[in-house]
C-alpha cells in the first residue's frame, strides 16, 4: 500500500506540493492528472525517495520513505520523468547494471532480463547504445528498468510519452495486466489514458488535490453527463430541432455544431432525457444519422477544475 | 559495499565507451614525458632518478584531474540520470565512493602506463627503486586528493565547465597553500595559528616529502583526511541539491 499524509514540498519561493493525502491499495491503478507544473512529478519524486518532503509523510508497503529509504526503494519500480538513463551504455549492459543493483541473480536474473526484453520489444536494440535510440525506445528502456525486479509498487511518470499509438496500446495492455496484483501510480496528461488504464484518478492543481474519484464518476461531473447528441441527415432541420429540444422541460441547454450537423441536448442536473429526446425526434420527423447518450467528458471536467 | 563495486564497474566502463579515456591517457603520457625531457632536463642532469618526472605531476594534475572529475556529478544532474541512480536501493555514500574510486582507478591506470620511463631510468643507471615506488604512491595520493576536490565541485553544479573551473581554482589554492601567493592573503589579518594551519594544508609540501621517498604517517594521514573530507562534502552537497 502507498500511503501519504499531508505531504508537502516547499522550495524557497514556491510551494510545489501542499498537504497531499491519499492511499493506494493493491489492484488499484491511480492516475495522476494535472496541468504542467501542478506538482505531479514532485509528488512522485517524494514517493520514490528522490525529493525529501518538507512536511508530511509517505510510506511504501509500510516503510516510511525517509526513515527506511532502502526498504521503500526496493519495493518500487520507478520511471523518472523523461526516462533518463546512461546514454553511452548499451541497452543490455544498462539493464544488467540495474539488475545488479536490484540484487537479481542466477536463473531469476536471466528470466527477468528476458521477460522485460520481450515484453517491451527491446531485442532488436540490445546491443545499441541508448543515446542512439529513438524517444520511444528510450522510454521503453526506462520502463524495462522499472519492471526488472518485479516490484509490488510501480511509479511511472508519463509512461507513454513519446510512444506511437501501437506502442501506447502495448504499454497500456502491460499496465492492465500488471494491475491485478500491483499498486500502480502513473502520471499523464493524456486523458484517454485515464479511461484506458486507471481505476482511479487524482487531479492535482497548484500543488493540491482537487479531485479524487473513479474516472467514471469524474466524468459524471461533466455537464455532458447523460447529454444526448443527435446527428441529423438534413442540415435544414437543425434550427427546428434546436427550438424543439430547448423547449423540453428537462433540457438545460442545447449546443449546435453546424460543421457535422450535430446537436447536443444537455440535461438539467440529474435528469434523464434520452427517452424524451428520442420521442421528440420521431414526432418532429427528424432524419437521424446517429443518436447517442454521452457518458460525460473528462477533458471538460479537467478544464473546469484546474483552470 | 557490493553496490560500490557495481557502480564503480559501470563508471569505469563508461570512461572507455567514449573517447574521453583515450584522449586523457594520450595527453597525460605526452605531457608527462615532454615535461620530463624538455623542461626537466632528464638527460642533462646526468642522474639516474625520476625527480624531473614527478616534479611536474602536480602541475599536470592541476588541469587534467578536474577534466576527469568535472563530469562525476554535474553530468548525472544535467542528464537526469542522478534521479535514476538515487531511486535504486543504493546508499548515497555508496554512489559517491563508487564513482570516486572509478575515477581514481582510471587515473592510476594512466599513471601506470608511464612505466617505460621507469624502464628507461633502470636501463640508463641504478636508481633507487624504493624512492621511485614511494614517488608513484605520492603521485597517486596527490591525484586522489585532486579528484576528491573535483568530485565536490562537480556535486555543486550541473554545469561541467563551472565544475572544471572551480576544480582548478580550489586545487590551485590547495597546491600552493604553503606558498606566499596563498599565505600572504591571510597573513595580514588572520592569527598566526590559522596561517600556519593553512600553510600545512599544502598539497605540494606533502607530495614533495613523499616524492623524496619519505613515507611518513603524517603525509598519508593528510591525504586520507583530505579525501575523506571532500567526499563527505560531496555527499552533503548532493543530499541537499540533488533534485534542483
Amino acid at each position: 500500500m502507498i500511503k501519504t499524509e499531508h505531504l508537502s514540498k516547499r522550495y524557497e519561493t514556491v510551494t510545489a506540493v501542499q498537504d497531499v493525502t491519499f492511499e493506494v491499495r493493491p489492484g488499484e491503478v491511480l492516475g495522476f492528472l494535472g496541468p504542467n507544473g501542478a506538482g505531479k512529478t514532485t509528488t512522485m519524486r517524494m514517493l520514490a525517495g528522490f525529493v525529501t518532503p518538507t512536511a508530511g509523510k509517505a510510506s511504501i508497503c509500510g516503510h516510511d520513505v525517509e526513515a527506511e529509504p532502502l526498504a521503500a526503494k526496493e519495493r518500487i519500480g520507478y520511471l523518472p520523468e523523461g526516462a533518463p538513463s546512461y546514454g553511452e551504455m548499451r541497452v543490455r549492459r544498462f539493464l544488467e547494471f540495474i539488475a545488479d543493483l536490484r540484487r537479481l541473480e542466477g536463473s531469476r536474473r536471466r528470466a527477468r532480463l528476458n521477460y522485460v526484453t520481450e515484453r517491451l520489444q527491446l531485442a532488436s536494440v540490445l546491443e545499441q547504445s541508448i543515446e542512439t535510440l529513438s524517444k520511444g525506445f528510450r522510454r521503453r528502456v526506462g520502463l524495462a528498468q522499472a519492471l526488472i525486479h518485479d516490484p509490488p509498487v510501480l511509479i511511472l511518470d508519463e509512461p507513454t510519452d513519446g510512444l506511437d499509438p501501437n506502442q501506447k496500446f502495448e504499454v497500456r495492455t502491460l499496465i492492465n495486466e500488471m494491475a491485478r496484483d500491483k499498486i500502480i501510480v502513473i502520471s499523464t496528461h493524456i486523458l484517454e489514458e485515464v479511461d484506458a488504464v486507471c481505476s482511479r484518478a487524482i487531479i492535482i492543481a497548484r500543488g493540491r488535490i482537487v479531485a479524487d474519484d473513479t474516472p467514471l464518476k469524474l466524468a459524471a461531473r461533466s455537464r455532458y453527463y447523460n447529454a444526448v447528441s443527435l446527428q441529423l441527415e438534413r442540415p435544414e432541420q437543425l434550427a427546428a430541432a434546436r427550438t424543439a429540444l430547448a423547449a423540453l422541460p428537462s433540457v438545460a441547454d442545447v449546443e449546435v455544431s453546424e460543421r457535422d450537423v450535430r446537436i447536443t441536448a444537455l440535461p438539467r442536473s440529474g435528469a434523464a432525457i434520452l427517452t424524451a429526446v428520442s420521442e421528440l425526434a420521431s414526432s418532429k420527423g427528424l432524419a437521424l444519422k446517429e443518436l447517442h447518450l454521452e457518458s460525460g467528458r473528462l477533458d471538460e471536467v479537467f478544464r473546469s477544475i484546474t483552470a | 559495499m557490493r553496490n560500490v563495486g557495481i557502480i564503480l564497474r559501470r563508471e569505469l566502463a563508461s570512461y572507455f565507451a567514449t573517447p574521453l579515456a583515450y584522449v586523457f591517457i594520450l595527453i597525460f603520457l605526452v605531457l608527462a614525458n615532454a615535461f620530463t625531457f624538455y623542461i626537466g632536463g632528464f638527460y642533462e642532469r646526468g642522474q639516474a632518478d625520476l625527480q624531473p618526472f614527478f616534479a611536474f605531476h602536480p602541475w599536470l594534475y592541476l588541469f587534467l584531474i578536474p577534466a576527469i572529475s568535472m563530469k562525476l556529478w554535474a553530468e548525472e544532474r544535467k542528464s537526469g540520470s542522478i534521479e535514476l541512480l538515487m531511486t535504486q536501493p543504493v546508499k548515497l555514500w555508496e554512489a559517491v565512493l563508487g564513482k570516486y574510486f572509478a575515477a581514481w582507478i582510471f587515473v592510476a591506470l594512466a599513471l601506470a602506463l608511464t612505466f617505460p620511463i621507469w624502464i628507461t631510468v633502470n636501463y640508463l643507471g641504478k636508481p633507487d627503486n624504493g624512492t621511485i615506488f614511494a614517488a608513484y604512491l605520492g603521485s597517486l595520493l596527490l591525484a586522489g586528493g585532486f579528484l576528491a576536490v573535483g568530485s565536490c565541485m562537480s556535486a555543486l553544479t550541473r554545469n561541467q565547465v563551472v565544475a572544471f573551473i572551480l576544480g582548478v581554482a580550489v586545487c590551485f589554492a590547495f597546491l600552493l597553500a604553503g606558498y606566499p601567493i596563498v599565505v600572504n592573503a591571510f597573513q595580514s589579518w588572520a592569527p598566526q595559528a590559522l596561517v600556519g594551519a593553512i600553510a600545512s594544508l599544502s598539497f605540494l609540501s606533502h607530495f614533495e616529502s613523499i616524492a623524496k621517498g619519505v613515507l611518513e604517517a603524517r603525509d598519508l594521514l593528510y591525504f586520507a583526511m583530505l579525501i575523506g573530507f571532500f567526499l563527505f562534502t560531496t555527499a552533503v552537497a548532493l543530499d541537499l541539491r540533488k533534485a534542483d
